[in-house]
């Protein structure tokens, strides 16, 4: 199967109509309709109905997601109840602490999966480690239900709990982000950067995103549509990379065709690291050009 | 009679001469000569300047059933149109007909002069709010005149639109007249659109509050064209006249029309070294200039020369040198105005200069590219920006047509829904633009090529945007808000949209 | 079958919003809607319709709604229904 590129992840809110019927036309990779930070107390059962119907209408050209209240809170199973009809593709757990968070969210979805009878195991799992203690138990979170694809790290709430201040280099993340990344790749999921809040500052933005590109990270949560298109640029191979990367994969499918162990390309060995990467490059390129 | 844009017109509408229904978009070929104002003197050491509006009125000769224009430069903080009506009302003059470049809403202060029959006919380019309900309202004597910024200059050239006194607010003007719209604390920046009521109408009368010593410089309407001068504390509200410089949208749905409308604009085949543009000052087509300077930049192209309805982000472009020349009719913010009175680069031009079809060619013939807003288009491409959903008028005509019929690529962009109303419609409620003029419908969903163009359908294949058939934009459309039922109206004419050759391309019908 | 307890509302009037307001009717009263939209000419007997095909999917068979449309699209305005019977239930 192919790879699922996630570069940008975009949020809207949960309770917004206008933003809910444009969401699939800005290109992000993922839109995440949000019930937890950006829907009041008051109208968490409207935000519920209202992504539940959007999901069911319309026919969004991208992977589908949606941010549950944490599990722990009153609003987190009522929005499951409500919103797995709607079969989203992915549920985000913010705050994720303890594989018991991922358990209890999984054996919801099985149990909705059963009686809509969708097919077991078709809605996937992300979940946001916004705590210290959530990064400690990361690799547990990430490993804790086969429908885990992605952690994320949350970065506002990571940083008052690590009591400081978000400088504009993330110097203060640079450690968590890395955990987490090693957390993700040693479970064999997506790694995925917190938002960056001002959307008008798009110098800042930009360097962030090309530092957690840099750092390994599959993509970025973003909260504005303008964003969207900057993740997608940074996130885009060069034209020289994409040629590179077509000439690594026809040599390792030359040599497997004449039966080779050795590949060469260049006069440099081609190993199994160059190839993951070269394909890795080709599904970024294909999706840009889609 | 059905004409050639497909719409059903009277045979005979009150206060329409001669009833010319639209046969395409240049096929009526104008005939006769043009007028101009009966010769007039003025001796040495005369006194044009006279003690109050109500003087400049008798001294204008002005008369029951006369023809009165304004110029809209002032926008929104435009106090000489309701001063002048009320003084006129004052005196007792009734049955004028009201014919300014066109109407903001500041100027509703007029209806009660409207309703006690000071003014009893309008014909303008369009109209917002309560004037565009008056218009819509059939409470005229006779039907509205909607034309176009090139048709209203073209019909008063042509002598169908017969000014008998011209009432011009001048930010600046010297004691013989000599004015211009850059200085003083009420600057518009161009008089475009008052230069032609200045050279036709039989007196011209000027407005200022900033009476400067003579000779005012640089002159945009000179004292050869000006009879009387009235001094007043204050012509207008500079805050209303000009905005602070006018920003792009953030909004990004509309970023997204205008990335698309940019798209377009670079693979059309005319964006190239030399190339020409017009933006107009709506949201997605002002946001286009963004992503066009962008490609200019990485591209290393300049354009020869911008026209307009000026803004920031059109200056901005001229001042880095992404645009040679602007040609300026009117302007819509401060650093436009600055702009014009600073840099040589930035002319002003006349209405008839940009617009006016019978004549030995305007500007807009010249243009490669126009971005155009809509409240409507339909499946032949016809766009309507006067009525709203509803059917009563609440835009206006401007300079819509006449860049459309001129530039090479006319792109209308506009949001495929506006709350849940479809933007593509089977029929317009009004056409104001044919179809026959207009390349290529933008929306956020899908850009949609007028299938005339199939050299432009050629070269907008696989380069990522999202083509699709104006059909396909439609059903996109109503998958979304369902089809909408027609809106029910009356036999009844309100009002006529004369296409910029002067024939009738469409009629408004009172809505029931 | 469910009655509604109470009046309730839900929804707001932003653009492309609907607030939908809804009150318990006698038995036998039946649905009694009244609508206001920029758009009742074009969508009026939709926009009812949904109201209606909701209340009904949902069991109310006896409601007085009101309804303040802003431009809503037909899963906004279900959406707002329901989130409206679920209040005015509880």
């Amino acid at each position: 199967m192919e790879k699922k590129l996630r570069r940008a992840m975009m949020f809207m809110p949960g309770n917004n109509p206008s933003m809910l019927q444009n969401a699939g036309i800005y290109g992000a990779d993922t839109v995440i309709f949000d019930l937890e930070d950006a829907v009041a107390i008051s109208e968490k059962d409207a935000a519920r109905h209202l992504v539940h119907n959007a999901i069911k209408y319309f026919n969004y050209p991208c992977e589908v997601a949606i941010r549950i209240n944490h599990i722990q809170t009153p609003y987190g199973v009522d929005d499951l109840k409500v919103v797995l009809a709607a079969k989203p593709d992915l549920i985000r757990l913010p705050k994720a602490e303890s594989p018991r968070d991922i358990e209890e969210v999984d054996a919801i979805i099985s149990e909705a999966e059963s009686r809509y009878s969708f097919a077991p195991g078709s809605i996937n799992m992300m979940a946001a480690v916004e705590t210290a203690k959530g990064l400690r138990n990361a690799y547990e979170i990430a490993t804790a239900s086969p429908r885990m694809v992605a952690l994320a790290i949350g970065g506002e709430d990571f940083i008052a709990d690590l009591k400081t201040t978000r400088s504009k280099d993330g110097k203060e993340l640079f450690v968590p982000r890395s955990q987490l990344l090693l957390a993700a790749r040693a479970a064999g999921i997506d790694a995925i950067d917190t938002v960056f809040a001002d959307i008008n500052d798009e110098e800042t933005f930009i360097a962030e995103v090309n530092l957690i590109k840099q750092l390994g990270f599959d993509g970025k949560s973003v909260i504005n549509p303008r964003q969207v298109r900057i993740v997608h640029q940074i996130f885009t191979p060069t034209e020289k990379e994409i040629a590179q990367a077509g000439r690594v994969i026809a040599a390792y499918n030359a040599a497997i065709e004449r039966n080779s162990g050795v590949i060469n390309l260049d006069g440099k060995m081609i190993d199994t690291p160059m190839v993951l990467r070269a394909e890795r490059v080709l599904a970024y390129a294909k999706s840009v050009k889609k | 009679m059905i004409n050639a844009a497909g719409r059903i017109i009277p045979d005979q509408i009150t206060g329409v001469a001669q009833v010319r229904p639209y046969a395409g978009p240049f096929a009526t070929i104008p005939t006769g000569r043009m007028v101009g104002p009966k010769i007039r003197v003025n001796k040495p050491r005369s006194e044009k300047i006279v003690k109050s509006i109500e003087q400049a009125i008798e001294a204008a000769g002005l008369k029951d059933g006369m023809t009165i224009s304004f110029h809209h430069h002032f926008r929104n903080g435009d106090y000489v149109l309701n001063l002048v009506v009320a003084a006129i009302a004052k005196k007792g003059i009734k049955g004028l007909t009201l014919a300014p470049s066109s109407l903001n809403d500041i100027n509703e202060a007029i209806i009660p002069f409207i309703e006690q029959g000071v003014i009893t006919a309008i014909e303008t380019s369009g109209g917002r709010g309560k004037l565009g309900r008056l218009m819509t309202s059939g409470k005229l004597a006779k039907p509205a005149v909607i034309r176009s910024h090139g048709g209203r200059a073209r019909a008063i050239e042509a002598g169908d639109l017969k000014l008998d006194v011209a009432f011009i607010g001048a930010p600046c003007c010297d004691s013989y007249g000599n004015m211009n719209g850059i200085n003083g604390r009420s600057a518009c920046g161009s008089m475009g659109y008052a230069m032609v009521d200045a050279a036709y109408a039989e007196k011209v009368v000027a407005i200022t509050d900033n009476l400067v010593p003579y000779p005012a410089y640089p002159i945009s309407i000179p004292q050869t064209q000006v009879d009387f001068i009235v001094v007043l504390d204050s012509i207008g509200d500079s805050q209303g006249i000009a905005s602070g410089a006018l920003r792009i949208s953030r909004d990004p749905r509309e970023l997204l029309i205008a990335e698309y409308a940019a798209g377009v604009i670079e693979h059309s085949g005319y964006f190239k070294e030399g190339w020409s543009l017009q933006l107009g000052s709506g949201g997605a087509s002002l946001a286009a200039a963004k992503f066009i300077k962008e490609k200019m930049l990485a591209q290393g192209i300049a354009a020869s020369f911008g026209v307009g309805g000026i803004t920031a982000p059109f200056v901005d472009m001229l001042e880095q040198g992404l645009i040679k020349t602007i040609f300026d009719v009117q302007d819509f913010d401060l650093p436009s105005i600055e702009s014009l009175k600073n840099n040589p680069n930035h002319l002003e031009m006349s209405a008839s200069y940009y617009a006016n079809p019978h004549s030995g060619g305007p500007i807009v013939n010249n243009l490669d590219v126009v971005i155009l807003s809509a409240t409507e288009v339909d499946v032949d491409f016809n766009v309507n920006v006067i009525t709203d959903s509803n059917g009563v008028i609440m835009g206006a005509s401007g300079g819509h047509s006449d860049t459309a019929a001129g530039a090479n690529l006319a792109i209308v962009v506009a949001p495929l829904l506006r709350g849940r109303l479809p933007m593509v419609l089977d029929k317009v409620n009004t056409i104001v633009t044919p179809g026959e003029t207009v390349d290529v419908i933008v929306t956020e969903r899908g850009i949609a090529v007028n299938p005339r163009r199939t050299d432009l359908t050629e070269n907008f294949k696989g380069i990522g945007l999202p083509v699709m058939s104006i059909h396909d934009l439609q059903r996109l459309a109503y998958d979304m808000a369902g089809k909408p039922e027609p809106i029910a109206v009356s036999d009844e004419v309100v009002a006529v949209i004369e296409y910029r050759d002067g024939t009738i391309i469409d009629v408004v019908r009172k809505p029931l | 079958m469910p009655k509604l307890l109470k009046a309730a509302q839900a929804g707001s009037v932003e653009s492309t919003d609907i607030l939908i307001m809804v009150a318990p009717a006698e038995t036998g009263a039946g649905i009694k809607i009244e609508l206001v939209s920029p758009t009742v000419q074009q969508y009026g007997e939709q926009i009812k319709n949904v109201i209606i095909s909701t209340l009904i999917a949902h069991g109310i068979e006896d409601a007085t709604v009101h309804a303040n449309d802003k431009g809503a699209l037909n899963f906004t305005i279900e959406a707002r229904v329901t989130t409206a019977i679920s209040r005015a239930l509880s």
